[in-house]
């Protein structure tokens, strides 16, 4: 079932055209890695999504609802597309536990109580059960992001929006992110990931698209297009990214 | 005429008595000034074309004249004007919540767009609407940052209520005026002002430092 399609769609930032009349659409339990060069449009392509940028051309539909459909219909949207950040964005004053039950106190509209068991149950699940009184300022890169995953999911979206998810983090913390974000993978979740992870396009994403110009250059299977890379741009590319 | 430190305390119920007058000018003003100085911070931040013009041309149009030319147009030239009489006090609280509002809402402003622009949108991305991301987050982490300035602005309004002795509201400095105009003891009496300015202004410094200790840091 299409879970998100994208209809001719075009961004425009005053006279720069950022997404050129782009076709896509995702179905459920797809694992869609978009990569490209910086500037290609792959964030601006998935912050359209859930209507962080609003679209200038076109027609966006998420689970049935388009993004151009009113107020109360992108709020709808949002609650079914989590979204994780490059820079985290984890609310500074509140702690760990607070941060996760935010959305279902605020959202969802669930009592404090109830929240927080959700927050407790994500938190153990991102393997950071004992950091749920710590402060985002006393968590590492890692531990924030994977805290910042539990927030999206604690809404109990639909389809996972990633941002760059792993590229404000030391090398050596970006494992326990991708780890955490495989294991949603295997479950089933529907995911859009822009990254330049291409050990986990390829382990882990269904469908792997390159971006270039606003517009989708290749749209395919991880292991061909990496392994053997026919489009020259694509490969050029590669050969930086590796 | 020497100084003789042990003709205050005869003239220090009078002193007090204007302290409060200071201290009631101060508080309603700036109460006020608050309520005022939030929403034209709002409409600078937030607004749009219309609302963030009106607020801007009532700011500089504020910060860029003397509060005493202020108090004096709405003392003298407003019953001219519209034939509204205020008395003394009145213009001096109108005063002080118009003028401290203008220099609140520029802290306001400041504070809502320090926030950092990807904690917004963690809010909206999840479905929030736009008046609880900012009642629930940014709001918060906005105030908390705007408290070290909020407390200048406080001082200094408390320390302008001094420019009103021009209308003659017998605030602490108008009452200094008039016992110094009775006895010339210049020295004791300016002192004595001085200190009891310093006691307040030093208690309303430790009331914001017990509030910004109290609050998480950020």
């Amino acid at each position: 079932m299409s879970m998100i399609e994208f209809k001719q769609v075009s961004k425009h930032f005053g006279d720069l055209k950022v997404l050129d009349e782009v076709d896509l659409n995702i179905n459920e339990r797809e694992v869609v890695v978009l990569i490209g060069p910086s500037g290609s449009g792959k964030s601006t392509l998935l912050r359209c999504i859930n209507g962080l940028e609003m679209i200038t051309g076109g027609d966006l539909v998420v689970d049935g609802m388009s993004v151009l459909s009113g107020n109360a219909n992108l709020r709808e949207i949002r609650q079914e597309a989590g979204m994780v950040f490059q820079q985290f964005n984890l609310f500074p004053q509140l702690t760990a536990e607070e941060n996760v039950a935010f959305g279902p106190r605020h959202v969802r509209g669930l009592s404090n109580s109830e929240s927080l068991r959700i927050a407790h149950e994500l938190l153990d699940k991102v393997g950071l059960a004992e950091k749920k009184k710590h402060l985002p300022s006393e968590l590492s890169g890692g531990q924030q992001q994977r805290v910042a995953i539990a927030r999206a999911l604690a809404i109990k979206p639909k389809v996972m929006l990633f941002d760059e998810p792993t590229s404000a983090l030391d090398p050596e913390l970006r494992q326990e992110v991708l780890n955490v974000m495989q294991r949603l993978a295997e479950e089933g979740m529907t995911m859009v990931v822009v990254t330049h992870e291409m050990s986990f396009a390829r382990q882990v994403g269904t469908r792997l698209i390159f971006m270039e110009n606003g517009k989708i250059a290749v749209d395919g299977k991880p292991q061909e297009m990496l392994v053997n890379p026919t489009n020259p741009r694509l490969k050029d590319f590669l050969r930086h990214v590796e | 005429m020497s100084v003789d430190w042990t003709i205050v305390p005869q003239f220090l119920p009078q002193l007090f008595k204007g302290a409060k007058m200071t201290i009631y000018i101060t508080l309603v003003g700036l109460a006020g000034g608050m309520i005022i100085g939030v929403i034209a911070g709002l409409m600078r931040a937030y607004g749009n074309r219309l609302l963030n013009f009106i607020a801007l041309v009532y700011i500089e149009v504020i910060r860029g004249t003397p509060i005493v030319v202020q108090v004096m147009f709405l003392y003298f030239a407003l019953p001219v004007l519209a034939s509204i009489r205020i008395d003394p006090l009145s213009a001096a609280i109108i005063a002080i919540i118009i003028n401290a509002g203008a220099y609140i809402a520029e802290i306001v402003r400041g504070s809502l767009q320090s926030i950092s622009p990807g904690l917004r949108e963690a809010g909206l991305a999840m479905g929030l609407p736009r008046w609880k991301v900012l009642a629930l987050i940014v709001g918060p982490l906005a105030f908390r940052r705007s408290i070290p300035p909020l407390g200048n602005q406080f001082i200094v309004s408390l320390k302008d209520t001094s420019l009103f002795i021009v209308i003659g509201v017998g605030e602490l400095t108008r009452t200094g005026q008039e016992i110094m105009a009775s006895n010339f003891r210049a020295v004791e009496i300016w002192t004595a002002v001085a200190v009891i300015y310093l006691i307040l202004t030093g208690t309303l410094t430790l009331l914001l430092r017990l509030i910004e200790k109290r609050m998480r840091i950020l």
